[in-house]
């Protein structure tokens, strides 16, 4: 075993255990009933925002590419899933909340992998940065597309309009408009949010350590050396993408279908700056630090709960602290020395460089 | 009742001081003897002290209770005081069982959670509701009998962040909720308390969906509407302007990526076609729009001189400012989300003189309520409260009235306050500053809508 396939398995291994072990802890602790009311609420969300942030983190840390409209895919999952859920409950009578749950989250994953394919297929062809600007719009497409959909079940039957006076009388609103989802029967769980964590992880980090997150990586760093070496860069540029706005649409899907109700206006540009938040501050590339900080940030503003109106002052205080300290070096080196025991464990010789960037 | 208890509580005590000088008597008899050693005087000086901050809280009441007692009190300590620790943990079982049934016996303590948002884009909104309910729950308390502890919760507007706050205030105590002040963090949260049964209040949610169920049809029985659902608020303003004749043709401006306006511009103009008003055309525009000169033209080229804006007040100055620029003036008639438009910072409140409003609260009523609240209100937060204020201090009192007439007690958990509430509020009226009020089950208001004029400034009724 080479030093770099031995670092990156002791990287794997302790991301899956970290979220293992958590888990583990969060279920016990539900058991026993110890968990504060505010943690048990969260536990969902924050499943969904450490998804959201890994599957970003695939675009920007892996593949290079910088997209500001993640929360646009949510966006789809969720509207999806929501969709799917209710129309499976209300036109078909499906009572089994974990067969719906997990058609919902396979729906929302395969309507935002179109929209990724759609965005993704002209975009990826260009140079530069227009997939930012795309990504950009498409988040305030979405937006204002759902703002003028209107889907019910009528008869059994979807009904599909932009116009509210398509909708037959009585029929069962399901997308209402700028209403949004409504009256969504409330169906994720927190295994379900575990389990979808853990195959975001498997896929994320298997994809990393393939013969295709290579050749993305070799993308990233240097495109025309790749392209010379008979790399098909749309091709692999695509393969991130689109797996990243399918564990997104999953992520949103679960979001959706936690809440009663579900409003557009929630997945706005604010909120992709948010995981994009996320995942910079757990290091590009990083998946561990990923999902240490989607946790993190999603928890810290709801701790910060006692300074009242000046807590996202604090957050934000909090933010331009943890990004001086993770950068500085003496500060590192000293993680590195902390980390170095665990290496030998696994017959490590050295600790270079420390994070083991995948 | 309350001194029925009072006596009650008396005669409990003394029973379990019998049993307790009983027991002592006992234990002196088989032998063993009084000592005076360290652990007595620390103890002795443990229950002076308590006896002394629990004077200071329950105030005169108590201390005549206090007397009564004392003697046995101290006698039943001192002799306990040598024995072990079990006889110890015992005898704090009856301290604490003599400090809660004082507590009891002065006022009724509840803990209600205001949820709204005090930051963000709608901060004007939940600051208003916040120092609303502050105000009833200073009254309330200074009038004794119901303590309230007032907790609040920030929501930003946001559905995510109002569940968040919803369990921060649960974990916090809360029995009752007053929120939420916007109807989709609303509808996120009441949807969470009816599984789980908590009783809420919403001063300002107007969504038909706050009141509403899963199913169609259904309501959510643990919650009650101060404001007007937005359906009845395009009713009444129909009604209202065909009444008094404001105008013959009607045009409507509405932002349709909003739910609150959509709602109200549908009933309003379904109203206006069965009562005989002309709607002349309608025009929309979305959360973005800050040129309004299309809007405003087209409702100047069909020659309206009424339009009716279902909108807040943000886009309300703006087209105002393109009214006056363009010297079109019709009669602008709003609902409740046109209150606030002369608090907003650097605009011309010229501009909005003769502005009508349909409100069930105006601040510068002769009502003497209205009155004492709207001094209460600018001496302690330097300005004029709106609409959003008044129904969130008719919210408190609500609850209050509600949990007279159920008879809430002290010590309640949230689930069984919210099953004693549920009944008796269909039953219950009550007068308060935005009008007489009255419920059905579904959780929908039934008050007389109120209609402001824009005057030199200030909000003054409407006297026609």
């Amino acid at each position: 075993m080479t030093r770099a396939k031995r670092n990156r398995l002791i990287y794997n291994c302790v991301t899956f255990a970290v979220v293992i072990i958590a888990f583990i802890v969060l279920q016990s602790m539900i058991e026993n009933k110890t968990i504060t009311r505010a943690l048990k609420g969260q536990l969902i969300p924050i499943c969904c925002w450490i998804v959201m942030a890994v599957s970003l983190n695939l675009v920007i840390g892996i593949s290079g590419e910088l997209s500001l409209g993640h929360a646009g895919f949510m966006s789809v999952g969720a509207f999806t899933g929501a969709v799917i859920s209710g129309w499976l409950l209300n036109a078909h009578g499906m009572e089994n909340e974990t067969l719906r749950l997990v058609l919902a989250i396979v729906g929302g994953g395969i309507a935002a992998g179109i929209a990724g394919v759609v965005i993704g297929i002209p975009v990826l062809r260009l140079r530069g940065d227009y997939l930012a600007i795309v990504t950009l719009a498409f988040g305030e497409i979405i937006r204002n597309l759902v703002n003028v959909t209107y889907i019910a079940v009528a008869d059994g039957h979807l009904v599909f309009s932009f116009l509210k006076k398509n909708v037959p009388e009585g029929a069962r609103m399901l997308v209402d408009g700028a209403s949004g989802a409504v009256k969504i029967s409330k169906i994720s769980t927190f295994t379900m949010g575990f389990i979808l964590v853990l195959f975001t992880l498997i896929v994320v980090l298997n994809l990393i350590n393939s013969r295709s997150g290579r050749a993305i990586k070799a993308i990233r760093d240097n495109r025309i050396a790749a392209e010379s070496m008979g790399v098909p860069v749309t091709k692999y540029k695509m393969m991130a993408f689109v797996t990243a706005a399918v564990l997104a649409g999953m992520a949103g899907a679960l979001y959706g279908l936690n809440s009663s109700t579900v409003v557009p206006s929630q997945f706005t540009f604010n909120q992709s700056i948010n995981v994009l938040v996320f995942v910079v501050l757990g290091g590009l590339g990083n998946v561990l630090g990923s999902v240490i900080s989607a946790t993190l940030l999603t928890v810290l503003p709801e701790v910060l709960r006692a300074f009242a109106d000046y807590r996202m002052l604090v957050y934000a205080v909090v933010l331009i602290l943890v990004m001086i300290f993770t950068n500085n070096p003496t500060i590192r080196s000293f993680a590195d020395r902390l980390i170095a025991p665990v290496k030998k464990l696994f017959g490590g010789k050295h600790s270079d460089k420390g994070g083991a960037q995948a | 009742m309350f001194q029925m208890k009072f006596v009650k509580d008396v005669m409990k005590f003394v029973s379990v001081c019998d049993i307790f000088k009983k027991k002592i008597m006992h234990e002196t008899q088989n032998g063993q003897e009084k000592r005076d050693g360290k652990a007595g005087n620390a103890l002795k000086k443990a229950v002076f002290c308590k006896k002394t901050r629990r004077e200071q809280k329950c105030g005169r009441k108590m201390s005549i209770i206090h007397f009564t007692f004392s003697k046995e009190f101290e006698y039943c300590i001192f002799h306990w005081e040598e024995s072990s620790m079990k006889k110890f943990l015992a005898m704090a079982l009856v301290l604490a069982l003599c400090l809660t049934s004082v507590a009891a016996m002065a006022e009724v303590n509840i803990s209600i959670a205001h949820i709204g948002p005090t930051t963000g884009p709608a901060a004007l909104y939940g600051l208003a509701t916040l120092h609303g309910a502050e105000i009833a729950v200073e009254e309330i308390n200074a009038a004794g009998e119901f303590k309230i502890n007032l907790i609040n919760e920030d929501d930003e507007h946001n559905v995510e962040k109002a569940v968040n706050a919803y369990n921060a205030a649960m974990d916090a105590g809360a029995q009752v909720i007053l929120g939420n002040t916007t109807s989709k963090p609303c509808e996120a949260v009441s949807a969470v308390a009816v599984e789980e049964r908590v009783f809420m209040v919403t001063p300002s949610a107007s969504s038909e969906a706050v009141i509403q169920g899963l199913e169609a049809g259904t309501y959510k029985d643990n919650m009650f509407q101060i404001c007007f659902t937005d359906p009845n608020q395009g009713l009444a303003s129909a009604e209202y302007i065909v009444e008094h004749e404001l105008g013959k043709k009607a045009f409507v401006i509405y932002n349709n990526a909003d739910v609150y306006s959509i709602g109200i511009r549908d009933t309003f103009v379904a109203k206006a076609a069965e009562l005989g008003l002309e709607v002349v055309g309608e025009e929309v525009f979305n959360d973005e729009t800050t040129d309004f000169t299309v809007q405003v033209a087209a409702a100047q080229n069909a020659g309206a001189d009424i339009v009716f804006l279902p909108i807040y007040y943000t886009p309300a100055s703006l087209i105002l400012q393109v009214a006056a620029a363009r010297e079109y003036k019709p009669i602008f008639f709003g609902v409740d989300g046109m209150d606030g438009i002369l608090s907003i910072e650097g605009f011309d409140t010229s501009l909005a003189e003769g502005v009508m409003l349909l409100t069930p609260f105006v601040a510068t009523s002769e009502d003497e309520k209205v009155k004492s609240f709207v001094e209460k209100y600018q001496a302690a937060y330097g300005e004029t409260p709106i609409q959003f204020a008044a129904d969130a201090y008719d919210g408190i009192y609500t609850i209050v009235a509600a949990c007279k007439a159920a008879g809430v007690t002290d010590g309640m958990s949230a689930e069984e306050v919210c099953e004693a509430l549920i009944p008796v509020m269909p039953t219950l009226t009550v007068d308060g500053i935005t009008g007489t009020m009255t419920w059905d089950a579904t959780g929908a208001v039934s008050k007389t809508p109120m209609a402001a004029v824009i005057e030199n400034g200030v909000y003054v009724i409407d006297a026609e």
